[in-house]
Parts: structure tokens; C-alpha cells; sequence
């Protein structure tokens, strides 16, 4: 505990602290999470790439870190959302120094210290995210001692997807499959993929612009990844999905999108988005079903959300967030698709909305029996051989 | 059963448009609340709280509050919340003929702990709800007996998969112990329908299984065998669910301690702090499908047991109603829980309330925190005789604190010191020598100050001390930061070489300025002292820093008024323009202090607020509704220590600080904020300090010619052996010097007087004793009283029951006197003014005073509000407090004077002191000058007779015995009490029974009833039982002149199962004497009403109002 940090925010504060992570200094946008659990998570997750996280949460490190190398009967990342880090740096107002947990391999500091990711501690965080309530999200820099300070960069402005996104598609196949589905990753989360393939699903994960009309019809679903940055820049995702949605031999495809994929859906049929003044990130927005009236505790992390006037007649507001009002959600009127901004599959955070992905498979189910039944969707040109695919993410 | 909501199916709300209404109970206009009676162990302060939110709720919504609770020193029993107040038990009796008088249209059933809770299945067992037609609101009965009764809760959780602790229900001693072969020792047995874990342990071996099951099962009908996970993570949480499914949780909190101690008993943090994601969202999804598949419509606490390596985890307890947890998870959080619950009750719905922290955003979220909150359980277990101090299953602590810090060691330390203001803060003992291995293994009341003595001074690596205790390895981390810490400042040689840095890292560890003074002290040739470390503190800037508490982690912009101050920060949350007066609050729930204070330090907040004053509250007690969101406009959640208060006195730049509403707490350290140029209001500290200080006390009685037992300060054995035989034995010894187990205590022999010397402490110069003359047979008077500038402005006078030597705490109160004479009167008066007047009293004070025949002596005067300011002021109708806040403000505000003692009253009230002995294994039932109790209860009558049977019932689980059932008669037979009791209940129906021939032989000559010798198996627990039953013992008198000598005297034997095998005890001649007046008045009445098929209301079921005639507030 003797190298000396500094954080500061464009045009902002400045903060004292402690440099406990890797040996240099980043510069990246400043956002926060509200989170009390899950900094694994959180770090793990893609959609934070380029971003320098705050926790509110003052104690951070307390149980170490899990297993990068674990795997879980489908071959996914045990306790990762990614084998990386994703935030530039990382902001705590106290480091545990010391860890206790019986899953931990190593300490927070030295996965910091491994992945290049900077960590200051010792900063009044509160402080920090008043400033950035007021302000909206600012860009950031973390300087270490011994470090030249780095220019502010905006990575808003930089396409971040395209950093994330697997090179190449691949396959993660189910235990008992019973459906086949087509993933567009603009960043996907391990858990999302879980999700799917613990209900039966083998998974083929496409990168984010993956012709995905072209392949779409050999498979039971569509699914819309999370992903970091400006959904502006997805634009070949955009107009892929578009095409998707035209092909009138699609019309039954069960789609489903979470956070970017829910913006970039909207996007395709013509909605628009807008930056969030410092976005919602945190497991504890309530967001009412307007379908049922029940209310849910989400996991949330975007600094974008679609403007939910600019919906087209024939999409619905599927979920209203409660604190501000945004929108959490859409639905097609009549076909079988529909998106959340928030996080369904959570890690880290609340699995009150993991029944979503139940109703996807309910929709995939009864898309199944509509295939069976219309012998040319069946027989759609196979365009792409699964089993030829590697097995996980290609960088 | 159908649902008293309308629907329990969501809907998509129109709760944003201005027309919208919400769905409520229809048919509810008047709600009547069951309150939890007197507080005691397990079930205190917290439900003052939970029950008067739920009041606020209730009138936000226009219903009529009907209140029953005995409680008199709490808030909620004030016509400020509740309409209608009755003082009486809260049992199904009286509550049916609440109901018959009140014909309310609904119940409020979990706002009263246990008790209420008990109460509500009760009635609805008994047909009383839906006789009159009674809507239960919120969680339905049905739930709350699933809940209550394993078996069916067991059933319950296996339906939904839920793991839970396997348990065996038994009813039979042989069954629990071939349950416990079955599951395998080491088990825990519980009892269903506990309070706190009451008559819960754990057994090792078939030996200990026996004892403790013969016990438990004297206490409920059923008990719980179940294998014992010790060692395992205990973490709960706070669910609340709507109507219509809406689910969240407010709080998760992880217990310090492992599994194995009740959480009662516990040191809790909140957050979870050793969590990760998956198990914090496995336990959080698990509470929601818990209290979704048992309907609960309101707030639920979850107990989970936590595999330490691995996701294996068990339920242990769900209690769907408000407890201590909840109080506690709502005042860490700053989520108000018990509102909440009170209003999904009345069938609103979580997204339609809005969070009434931020006011923006809605109270269907969950809180985030971004600080850490301790919590840390007082025990008073040294001011018992004999009793267990291991804690375990079954809870014993009499109150617990919550401090926040925005780390581990400053929330912890700040915690340490709240608890007892002697502790610095983490640190050690040298009180365990050699056996610190075993205290560190087998938990007790001292266990933290082992964990501090392993640490700190012998050496134990981390490991080893979570080996021996199994607390998690990152709290002994967090430890250790501080050890390291005192390390670095016992290494500074003097106040000049602390460096700026070290002071500031030190501050961020949580260690006051008396804790770095000291252990700079330690290493320096000269000492140092608090006020030096601060004056450096401040010329270095290092001052706290006031953060709020606002539910979202600063997330949304919050203007709540709840702060904690912390070092670890660089903003101010706060301006600092209101200059608003500061009270003291009374700090941690103790024996001697607590809800009495409380309703003083509110009273006194809400008086400036109404003299157009801000009001700043000082305190740290979780339990309290002093430092609930809405009474003050800021709260602190702060240790009251010079320290803290002078640091917000100064940033708040306030006008002045209250330093005599919050009992004996805040007095410690008047005088020193007087001294530092804090403006106190009141009486002069320094004049106070001269009531406090037994010389200066007593010069001054004599300069205005007020008598006071003699008495002397004494410095050897040899120096009190010639002042007792020069004053007459008894004499009363009280080392000013108290150690634990050395309390003051009456003495009636020079070897009695030897032994209690030595034992004590060494007598020596710097320990001295007080020694005083001990009165025999003399009354005794409590003298409450408000004066302005040496003015009496108002007074009380309450006649204790019990003669002089029993603490006044513990003691039966009457008010009006009823055996005084008007000279009697007027002397106690004239005392009172001489009083006044020579210590210049402004604001409140209260007196002790003994009276034997017609010769009164002053034997206490504390200056300051006192424990029965809330019994006199409501009895009267008249609020003391409020006069006292007036007189502090001074000039027009003083009101003038009145003689309240010349009014004439038709009515009488007595106060009962409320005991826990139940739930302290061991402890003598004995009551002596060392206060006992835990809280009292006081109803209202239309002479003493009425007023005490109304009150003794309104004590804790007091059954009334009814003929013919049987009562044992023992003590001392020297003495005529025991006779002019029996003679009093002869020929009422009762059996007598005595445990041997002389007893038979001296109560023979006053009764013609038959007396019939039992044999008395001492030492046969389950015999014992088993004759209680046998002759269907439904009362004990024991009425012995001293304490036992050892656990074998017959007395205490006989004192102790009766609270064992929870019958009424009466230990005192003078209370036992007035029972059994009442008895006599009063039985045949009971057993008519009991008997009849019809409810007759018997005549002291009358509110507060019709009492006293007009509204009191």
C-alpha cells in the first residue's frame, strides 16, 4: 500500500488514493454500479469495456477471486462472464488487502495486476458518484505514481463491439438438446449462453455482424446479446436485423434480445435510442411487467436506452423502470419477439427475471410445432455446419 | 379462507395518473394494534418502533388506532400516534374485551412481536375474530401458524424444495432423545413458539439431551430436535411481499459469529460481507420463493445456515412478522420497514408507495448501501447471581447497538464503544489468563474482548483464532488491520512526533481520540491525554466528514435528514446552517436504561420542534424511535462519547445540547462539554456534577438541613468493620470501584461485610467503598419533579411497594400515593424545593427518598430525567418533559407552577417491573439493591388493588392461578410474611403446598385451609416437572430475607423452577402481600367473567382517556 494513485474526471474532481492493481495509468468514460456482490462479474462482463467502474459499495476484494480456468459441464467459464477483465480501471473506496473465501484462486489485486486493469483505493466513492449524478458520466483517468498521465479518451466514441465480439463463429452444444438456436454476440455474457443451454438449446454464437438472415432459417431462435458502447455503431447488426425481420418466411422466428440486443433491435425496426445521463448500472431496478402489472428487481448495466415514443405501432413497452421511468423492454404485438434492457440472466444480481428465458423457449416450442408443420421452413438451405465451429470464443 | 383483499392478482397500475386509486381493505376504519408489553430479553425496545410506524402508517390512511399495550414508558402508547390507548396485558383475554368495547374492524397482528403474534392465533383458535368479524391485516393467520409450527413449516419448504435444518417434533422427553440419536449429537433442540430462542440449546450427549429437553418442554407444549450445523455462516434476510407477489429484500446481514449463537446474541454486519454473488442471489432467490409460497403480505426474516466451503445451505427460521432483525435491517438501510409493512397491510402495493427516503423513486426497489453497519448485542449478565454466561441457542442480551462506518474497523470499533463506554474499542482482556483457548471456542458475553486479547497481545496468528472460533477469516483480517495500527502508535514517543499521516490512517480505523492517547502513552515518558490527541487532531484538519444514509447509494439525489459521521471521506453530504439543538439520546437498551429514555428524548425533540427549534438527535440505538427518519430534523447514528458529540456540536454549530433527557449516558460526560465551551441547557453541569459526587452530595443536604441516611467513604476492611458497628448492621456497601460480579449489596454481619471486601475488590486508597446505613422496614418515595431556575414547577410523588432496599427500578410504583399523609406530603414537597433550590435546578430531576415512620432521608438525587418520567407524566396528564424543554428554552415559554399532589384523582395507576429470569439459565430470582428487571408495565384502576391486578397481569406469561390449583410456600419462616399472605387467600379454593413439615407448622397457625408436604426432588429437573404438574402448581411464593448462599439452598431452588416451569413467582413480601389482596378481591370476579358464555368486560378494562378524562398526549 504505498503507491500513490490519483483519479480524476474531466472537468472534475480529483482524488488521492492507493494504486492496487496494474502498474500503469488509463484513461476511459467514468461510470458506476450500485452493486453490493459481484465484482467478478461486473469486471468479467464485455459491456463495461473501456470504462473505469466505480463501486458504491465501499469494501471491495473481500472474497478474492474465482477460477478463470474453471469450467462448468458445458464447457462455460465457471465464474466468469468472459475470460477478461473489461473495465481500463477500477475505482473502491477500501480494498480488502485481505480475502477470505473458499472459491478464491487469488486475490483481486493480482487479477488486476495480470489483466493491465488499474485500481485505485482510498477514493470517497460517494463523493464521486454525486458528482457524477450531477454532471452525467464524465470521462475518467486513474494515474499512477511513476506513470505519465494519460489523455481522456471516450470510448463512446470508439466501436467497442467489434473489440469484444468472437472472430469467428462457434458452437456450445446442449447435455439433451432440444432446440437449436443462433446467438449474435456483441459481447455476450457466459451466463447468457448458460441460460440457454442448460434449457435444452445448442448455441451457435455469431459475431455481431454475422450475415445472421442468411443462416437464420436453420435454426428455432434468434438470440441478442449484451454488449459495451453506443448502439450507433452496430449499424451492420442493425441492418442484418432488419433484413431478419422483412423475410416473410421468418415471421414465426422466435427472437429475444438483452441490453445492447434490445437497442439494436429497436433500432432495426426504426425506434431510437439516446444516452442516459450516467446510465443505470445496479441490481436493484424495479421494472413493472406492463403485460401482468408484477414488478421485478433487475440487473442493469447501460448508458443507453430507446426512446419508447419512437416505437412503431406494432411494438408494445414490455417494461417500464420504476426509478426513472425509462424504458426496460419491448414486444411485438404478434410475433414471438421481444427484449429487456435489463439483464434477465443476471450474474451478478437478482434472478427474478430468468423467466423470460422460459417464455423464450416456450416460443421456440411452439414455433417448433409451426415448422413441423410447414415443411418448407424445415427444409431451409443449411448454410453453415455447427459441428465444424470451434467450442468457444475466438479472439 | 378468502383473502380480505379484493385481488391478489397484479394489474397493470394507472398509479401515475392523478386519478388513480389505490385498491384497499374496504370495510377498515378502525384497526386495533397489539402492542408487546413490557420489554424484556428478546423482545424490547424494537417493537416500540415497528408498532408506532405502523401507527404513522394507520393515520396517514385516516383509520382509528385502537392500541393495546401496558408498556407505558413507549412512545407508541401516546395520544400523538394512537387514538385509543388501553394499559393492560396483552393477552387473548383482554384483548377480547377490547374488542367487545371497541368493535374495531380490523388487527394489526405483527407489529407486537411474539406476543402479538401468539395472541392473534389465539383468538382466531378461540373464534374471537370471527365472532366480531375482524379482519386480520396483512400476513393471514394461516401463514402465521405455518410458520410457527415446524412441522407444517417443514412441509411447507419441502414443497418448494427449500432445504431446511431437519427437525423432529416431540412432545415427550423419550422422544426428543431418540430424535437425537436419529439425527446424531451434537443437536439443537428449539421450541416452537419462542421468543428469541427461549427454552433452545444445544446437547452433546444423551446427558445434556435429557436436561435440557425436560426443560424446554416445561416451556412448550412441542419441541425441535435438529443436528446442529455450528460453524456454518448465519446470514438472514429482510423479505417483504405485497398482496399481489411483489417481492423484495430490504437487507441481507451476515452474522460475525458463526452458526450456534441466536442472532439475537450475535455481532451482525450488513451488508453481507464475505458473500459472493452466487451465494448472495442463491439465499436472496431462495427468501423470495419462501415467502411467496407461505403469503406472506408484509415483512418476513429469513435465517439461513451457509455451508463455509461450499453452496449447501439450510433455512432455520422464518418469522413472518416485524422483529429485532427487521428494526434493525430498517435502520440500516434506511428502508422503514415497519411503514412499509403496515401499509402493504392495508392493501397498497410495493411499486404504488413511493421510497419515502428519496421521495423520487418507489419503495418496490432494494436498498444499496454504501457503508457498512455493525451491530453488537449488550449483555448484563454480571448483574446476575449464578447465571450461565455462555451464549448459545437462547438469546440473553438486553440491547444492541448499530454503528456505521464506511469500513470494517471504523463501524466495529465505533460499535466496541457504544456497547460499553469503557472499551476503547477493539481490544483485549487479561480476565481469561490461561483459559483463552476456551474462551475463544465456547462463546460468551466476553468473547469479543478474547478475540482482542489472542489478537492483540498473545500473539495467535489469524488462523488459529479461526480455528477456535470459526469466525470468517476476512473479520480476523480486518482485526488485525487494527492491531497493526496500535502497533504503529504505541511506537510514536510522544504528541509531537505523530506524524499528520499516521493520525489520519488511525482516525480511518475507527480509533477515538482516547485510544490513540492512550497508546501513544505507552510508549512515551509522559502521558497524553484525549483532549491533547484532539487539539492535534484539529490543528492537523483532520475532522470527520458527514455522510447520509439515503437508501441508494447517492444514486438519486436524497434530502434525508439520516447522517453517521466517518473518516474515511473528503465531502461533506451537508451544510451545516441550522445551528439546531442537540439531545442525547440513552445510547444502548441496558438494565437501568432504556425505553423510558427514549420517550424522553423524543418528547423533548418534538417540544422544540414545537417551539419552532431544529433538533438534532444524538444516538446509536437501533431499537429506538428516537432515531426513526421523521422525529428530528437530523439524526446522527453516533456514539455519544465526548469525542463524537463535541465533533458534531461544533461542525452543526449548534445553539445547545440537551444533556439530561437520555438517563445516565449523556450525564457522564456533561460536564466535560460544558467545560469545552459546549452550551449545555439546564441545570449547570458543574451544579449537577455536586449531586453526582457523594461528598459534595451530601455537604450540601446538610447545608439546607435535608436528612440522609448515614453513611461514609471508606479506604480499608478495618476502617468499614468500625463505621458498620458504630452505624448497626445492615449497612449497604457499594464499591465506587464496580467490577463485574461486584455490585452493591446489602450487608448484615462484619463477616458477611469481610467477605464481600475482599471479594469485591481490594479496598485500598484508590478503591474505596461508599458504606451507608441500611434502613430496615422503611418506605420508600420517588420524588419526580421539573424546576425552572431553583422553582418547582412540577412534581410527582410515587410510593414504592416494596420497602427501601429493593432498587427502585425494580420497584411496584403507585400513583397517587395512597398512604401518605398531606404532612407527609408537603415535607416531600418542601424536600423538593430545598433540592431545587440549592442546585440551582433548571429542567428535570428525581429524588429517592426513604421514610421511616414520619422521618424522611434523601437516599439519591440524580438530576436529570428519570425512568419513571414517562409513568408520572402519563399517569398525571401531565408531560413533564415538555415542561422541562420549556424551562430550558426559559422566559415567556416557563409555564407556572402547579401542585400536582393537592389535585385529587379517581383513579390509581401502578408500575410493574418487567423480569427476564426466564431466559437467563441460573439466575437468581432474588430482587436486591442491584436492579434486575428488564422493563416494566403499569395499568390504571379505580383504587391500588385494581390498578396492580390489572398491572401484575400485564407482566410477561403471569397467569392468574385459579382455584382450586395448587401454590408452594417457602422462605422465611422467622418472618410473618408468609402467614398474612396465606391468611389472606384462605378459603379462596386453593391447595397449599410447602416443601417441608416446619413450613406446614408455621403456616398452620394462620390459615384452617389444609397444607400438604411435598417431597422436593432438588436436584431431579424432570421430577421436579413432574410434580409441579402432579399437584398442579400454578403459583410460587418464596419469600426469603436474603439471597442463597449457593445453588443448593432450598429457596433457590424452589425460586428458580418456577421460572423454569414458567409460573408466577413472588419473591417479595411486600408485592407477594398486595397479590394477595388483590386475589382476594378479585378472583371470584375472574373465574364469573371466565365462566360466562357471554364476554363480560371486566371493570378495569377502561382507555387511558376514560381514565384521566380527557386526551393526554
Amino acid at each position: 500500500m504505498s503507491t500513490k494513485a490519483i483519479f480524476s474526471i474531466k472537468n472534475g474532481p480529483t482524488f488521492e488514493g492507493y494504486s492496487f492493481g496494474a502498474d500503469k495509468s488509463v484513461a476511459g468514460e467514468a461510470v458506476f454500479t450500485t452493486s453490493l456482490v459481484g465484482y467478478p462479474e461486473s469486471m468479467s462482463d464485455p459491456s463495461y469495456s473501456g470504462q473505469i467502474l466505480v463501486f458504491t459499495q465501499p469494501l471491495i476484494g473481500n472474497y478474492g477471486v474465482p477460477s478463470g480456468e474453471a469450467r462448468d459441464e458445458f464447457n462455460l467459464l465457471k465464474y466468469f462472464e468472459s475470460p477478461h477483465v473489461h473495465p481500463v480501471g477500477i475505482v473502491v473506496a477500501e480494498y480488502a488487502y485481505e480475502h477470505s473465501h473458499w472459491t478464491a484462486v487469488e486475490s483481486l489485486a493480482s487479477w488486476c495486476k495480470r489483466e493491465g486493469v488499474a485500481a485505485i483505493t482510498g477514493v470517497d466513492t460517494r463523493e464521486v458518484i454525486q458528482y457524477l449524478r450531477e454532471q452525467g458520466s464524465s470521462l475518467g483517468r486513474i494515474t499512477v505514481e511513476g506513470h505519465a498521465e494519460v489523455e481522456y479518451a471516450d470510448p463512446m466514441n470508439t466501436h467497442l463491439v467489434e473489440k469484444v465480439t468472437t472472430r469467428e463463429p462457434y458452437h456450445v452444444k446442449a447435455l439433451k438438446p432440444r432446440c437449436n438456436l443462433a446467438l449474435i454476440d456483441c459481447g455476450v455474457k457466459e451466463n447468457i449462453v448458460r441460460c440457454l443451454v442448460a434449457r435444452g438449446a445448442n448455441v451457435t454464437v455469431f459475431p455481431y455482424d454475422y450475415r445472421i438472415q442468411d443462416v437464420a432459417g436453420q435454426f428455432d431462435g434468434v438470440f441478442i446479446s449484451n454488449g459495451p458502447g453506443n448502439p450507433i455503431f452496430c449499424q451492420a447488426t442493425v441492418n442484418n436485423l432488419k433484413e431478419l425481420l422483412n423475410d416473410e418466411k421468418l415471421v414465426h422466428l422466435p427472437v429475444f434480445g438483452i441490453c445492447l440486443g434490445h437497442q439494436l433491435l429497436a433500432l432495426a425496426v426504426g425506434a431510437k435510442t439516446h444516452k442516459l445521463k450516467y446510465g443505470n448500472r445496479a441490481h436493484n431496478i424495479p421494472a413493472m411487467d406492463l403485460t401482468t402489472g408484477q414488478c421485478h428487481i433487475t440487473s442493469q448495466n447501460h448508458g443507453y436506452a430507446i426512446d419508447e415514443e419512437t416505437l412503431p405501432s406494432d411494438w408494445k413497452p414490455y417494461f417500464v423502470n420504476l426509478n426513472d421511468k425509462s424504458n426496460e423492454g419491448m414486444i411485438h404485438v404478434s410475433r414471438p419477439i421481444f427484449s429487456t434492457q435489463f439483464h434477465p440472466e443476471a450474474k451478478g444480481g437478482p434472478t427474478d427475471t430468468e423467466i423470460l428465458f422460459d417464455k423464450y423457449f416456450e416460443n421456440i416450442e411452439a414455433f417448433k410445432i409451426k415448422k413441423q408443420a410447414n415443411i418448407k421452413l424445415a427444409n431451409a438451405p443449411i448454410s453453415i455446419k455447427v459441428d465444424q465451429l470451434a467450442t468457444e470464443r475466438v479472439f | 379462507m378468502t383473502s380480505i383483499y379484493r385481488s391478489t392478482e397484479p394489474t397493470v397500475s394507472t398509479f401515475n395518473s392523478p386519478h388513480y386509486e389505490p385498491q384497499l381493505v374496504e370495510g377498515v376504519s378502525s384497526v386495533l394494534i397489539v402492542g408487546s408489553g413490557g420489554l424484556s430479553i428478546g423482545q424490547a425496545g424494537e417493537f416500540d418502533y415497528s408498532g408506532s410506524q405502523a401507527i404513522k402508517a394507520l393515520k396517514e390512511a385516516n383509520k382509528k388506532t385502537i392500541l393495546i399495550n401496558p408498556n407505558i414508558a413507549t412512545n407508541q402508547t401516546s395520544h400523538s400516534l394512537a387514538d385509543t390507548i388501553y394499559y393492560l396485558p396483552v393477552t387473548p383475554e383482554y384483548i377480547t374485551y377490547v374488542i367487545e368495547r371497541e368493535r374495531p374492524d380490523a388487527i394489526l397482528l405483527t407489529f407486537g412481536g411474539q406476543t402479538g403474534l401468539n395472541c392473534g392465533v389465539a383468538l382466531d383458535k378461540m373464534g374471537v375474530l370471527e365472532k366480531y368479524n375482524i379482519k386480520v391485516l396483512g400476513t393471514p393467520i394461516k401463514t402465521l401458524e405455518m410458520t410457527e409450527d415446524r412441522d407444517l413449516f417443514a412441509q411447507a419448504l419441502q414443497e418448494i424444495n427449500i432445504p431446511i435444518a431437519s427437525s423432529i417434533a416431540c412432545e415427550t422427553l423419550e422422544e426428543a432423545l431418540s430424535a437425537a440419536d436419529e439425527v446424531g449429537y451434537p443437536v439443537i433442540v428449539r421450541s416452537a413458539y419462542a421468543l428469541g430462542g427461549l427454552g433452545s440449546g444445544f446437547a452433546n450427549n444423551a446427558g445434556e439431551m435429557r436436561e435440557l429437553a425436560s426443560q424446554s418442554l416445561s416451556l412448550a407444549p412441542q419441541i425441535l430436535v435438529e443436528k446442529s450445523l455450528k460453524g456454518w455462516k448465519e446470514i438472514e434476510y429482510e423479505v417483504v411481499r405485497d398482496r399481489v407477489g411483489n417481492c423484495i429484500t430490504v437487507c441481507n446481514m451476515e452474522n460475525f459469529d458463526p452458526l450456534g449463537i441466536h442472532t439475537g446474541d450475535s455481532i451482525v454486519f450488513a451488508p453481507s460481507q464475505t458473500l459472493s454473488d452466487q451465494e448472495f442471489h442463491m439465499l436472496r432467490s431462495a427468501a423470495i420463493k419462501i415467502i411467496r409460497h407461505l403469503g406472506v403480505i408484509g415483512e418476513c426474516n429469513v435465517q439461513y445456515a451457509l455451508q463455509p466451503d461450499g453452496l449447501d445451505y439450510r433455512v432455520i427460521e422464518v418469522n413472518a412478522r416485524l422483529s429485532r432483525s427487521s428494526a434493525l435491517a430498517s435502520k440500516a438501510t434506511g428502508y422503514p420497514l415497519a411503514y412499509t409493512a403496515a401499509k402493504i397491510a392495508l392493501g397498497y402495493t410495493l411499486p404504488e408507495l413511493p421510497n419515502p427516503i428519496t421521495k423520487t423513486t418507489v419503495a418496490n426497489f432494494e436498498p444499496s448501501l454504501d457503508y457498512i453497519v455493525a451491530k453488537i448485542p449488550r449483555w448484563d449478565l454480571s448483574k446476575f447471581q449464578y447465571v450461565n454466561r455462555d451464549i448459545g441457542s437462547a438469546m440473553k442480551s438486553v440491547g444492541e447497538v448499530m454503528s456505521i462506518g464506511r469500513n470494517f474497523e471504523e463501524a466495529y470499533q465505533k460499535a466496541l464503544r457504544q456497547v460499553d463506554p469503557s472499551l476503547l474499542g477493539f481490544q483485549g482482556s487479561d480476565e481469561f489468563g490461561d483459559k483463552l483457548d476456551e474462551a475463544l471456542a465456547v462463546a460468551t458475553d466476553r468473547r469479543a474482548l478474547a478475540v482482542g486479547q489472542a489478537l492483540l497481545h498473545e500473539n495467535y496468528t489469524v488462523e488459529r483464532v479461526h480455528e477456535l472460533t470459526n469466525i470468517d477469516s476476512f473479520f480476523l483480517h480486518k482485526c488485525m488491520n487494527i492491531v497493526n495500527m496500535y502497533k504503529k502508535l504505541e511506537a510514536v514517543n510522544s504528541l509531537e512526533s505523530l506524524d499528520k499521516d499516521l493520525l489520519q490512517k488511525a482516525k480511518k480505523l475507527g480509533f477515538s481520540d482516547k485510544q490513540i492517547a492512550l497508546s501513544i502513552s505507552k510508549g512515551a515518558s509522559c502521558s497524553v491525554n484525549e483532549l491533547d490527541v484532539r487539539k492535534v487532531r484539529k490543528q492537523f484538519g483532520i475532522i470527520p466528514f458527514v455522510k447520509r444514509i439515503d437508501t441508494l447509494a447517492a444514486e438519486f439525489p436524497a434530502s434525508t435528514n439520516y447522517l453517521y459521521t466517518t473518516y474515511n471521506a473528503t465531502k461533506n453530504d451537508v451544510e451545516f446552517t441550522d445551528k439546531g439543538m442537540l439531545v442525547l439520546g440513552s445510547g444502548v437498551y441496558r438494565i437501568g436504561s432504556s425505553v423510558e429514555f427514549d420517550w424522553c428524548a423524543v418528547n423533548t425533540a418534538k417540544t422544540l420542534r414545537n417551539e419552532g427549534k431544529k433538533t438534532v438527535m444524538i444516538n446509536y440505538n437501533p431499537e429506538t424511535v428516537s432515531t426513526d427518519f421523521d422525529e428530528v430534523d437530523r439524526l446522527y447514528f453516533e456514539e455519544l462519547s465526548f469525542e463524537r458529540v463535541m465533533d458534531i456540536y461544533e461542525l452543526e454549530n449548534s445553539e445547545g445540547c440537551v444533556i439530561s433527557v437520555g438517563g445516565q449516558l449523556p450525564q457522564n460526560i456533561a460536564l466535560k462539554l460544558f467545560e469545552n465551551g459546549c452550551n449545555t441547557l439546564g441545570t449547570n453541569p458543574v451544579d449537577i456534577d455536586s449531586a453526582e459526587n457523594r461528598h459534595k452530595f451530601s455537604s450540601i443536604l446538610d447545608s439546607i438541613d435535608v436528612s440522609q441516611p448515614e453513611w461514609s467513604e471508606l479506604t480499608s476492611v478495618d476502617e468499614a468493620k468500625s463505621f458498620a458497628n458504630k452505624v448497626g448492621y445492615p449497612v449497604l456497601v457499594r464499591p465506587s470501584y464496580v467490577l463485574s460480579g461486584a455490585a452493591m449489596n446489602t450487608i448484615h454481619n462484619e463477616h458477611e461485610l469481610e467477605d464481600k471486601l475482599t471479594l469485591a475488590s481490594a479496598v485500598s486508597p484508590d478503591h474505596p467503598v461508599v458504606i451507608s446505613k441500611f434502613i430496615e422496614g422503611a418506605e420508600e418515595i420517588d420524588v419526580d419533579a421539573v424546576a425552572y431556575n431553583g422553582k418547582v414547577l412540577v412534581h410527582a410523588i410515587s410510593e414504592h411497594v416494596e420497602n427501601a432496599g429493593v432498587h427502585s427500578g425494580d420497584a411496584t410504583l403507585v400513583l397517587p400515593p395512597q398512604h401518605l399523609s398531606e404532612q407527609i406530603k408537603n415535607k416531600l414537597k418542601e424536600i423538593a424545593d430545598k433540592v431545587a433550590h440549592a442546585w440551582k435546578i433548571t429542567g428535570p430531576f428525581n429524588m429517592q427518598i426513604i421514610k421511616h415512620n414520619d422521618d424522611l432521608k434523601v437516599i439519591e438525587c440524580n438530576i436529570r430525567a428519570s425512568r419513571s418520567f414517562p409513568f408520572v407524566s402519563k399517569v398525571l396528564g401531565v408531560n413533564f418533559i415538555e415542561i422541562a424543554v420549556k424551562a430550558f428554552l426559559g422566559g415567556d415559554k416557563v409555564p407556572q407552577p402547579v401542585d400536582l399532589m393537592s389535585k385529587q384523582y379517581g383513579y390509581v395507576a401502578t408500575k410493574c417491573p418487567q423480569f427476564s429470569f426466564t431466559r437467563l439459565a441460573g439466575a437468581d430470582p432474588f430482587l436486591g439493591v442491584e436492579m434486575a428487571s428488564t422493563g416494566e408495565v403499569a395499568s390504571f384502576g379505580k383504587d391500588e388493588i385494581e390498578s396492580y391486578w390489572t398491572a401484575i397481569q400485564s407482566t410477561m406469561n403471569f397467569h392468574v392461578p385459579l382455584p382450586p390449583s395448587g401454590i408452594l410456600f417457602g422462605g422465611d419462616l422467622t418472618k410473618p410474611w408468609l402467614g398474612e399472605v396465606i391468611s389472606t387467600i384462605s378459603s379462596l379454593g386453593f391447595n397449599f403446598y410447602v416443601a417441608d413439615e416446619s413450613a406446614k407448622k408455621y403456616l398452620q397457625e394462620y390459615t384452617n385451609d389444609h397444607i400438604t408436604v411435598i417431597e422436593f426432588p432438588k436436584n431431579d429437573k424432570r421430577a421436579l416437572r413432574e410434580l409441579f404438574q402432579k399437584y398442579d402448581i400454578k403459583l410460587v411464593i418464596n419469600l426469603a430475607s436474603k439471597r442463597a448462599d449457593n445453588t443448593d439452598d432450598d429457596d433457590y431452588v424452589m425460586r428458580r423452577n418456577a421460572i423454569d416451569f414458567a409460573i408466577p413467582l413472588f419473591n417479595e413480601p411486600q408485592t407477594c402481600k398486595l397479590f394477595a389482596k388483590a386475589l382476594k378481591a378479585k378472583i371470584a370476579e375472574k373465574v364469573r367473567v371466565l365462566e360466562s358464555n357471554d364476554v363480560v368486560v371486566p371493570n378495569e378494562v377502561r382507555s387511558w382517556e376514560d381514565f384521566v378524562g380527557f386526551k393526554p398526549v
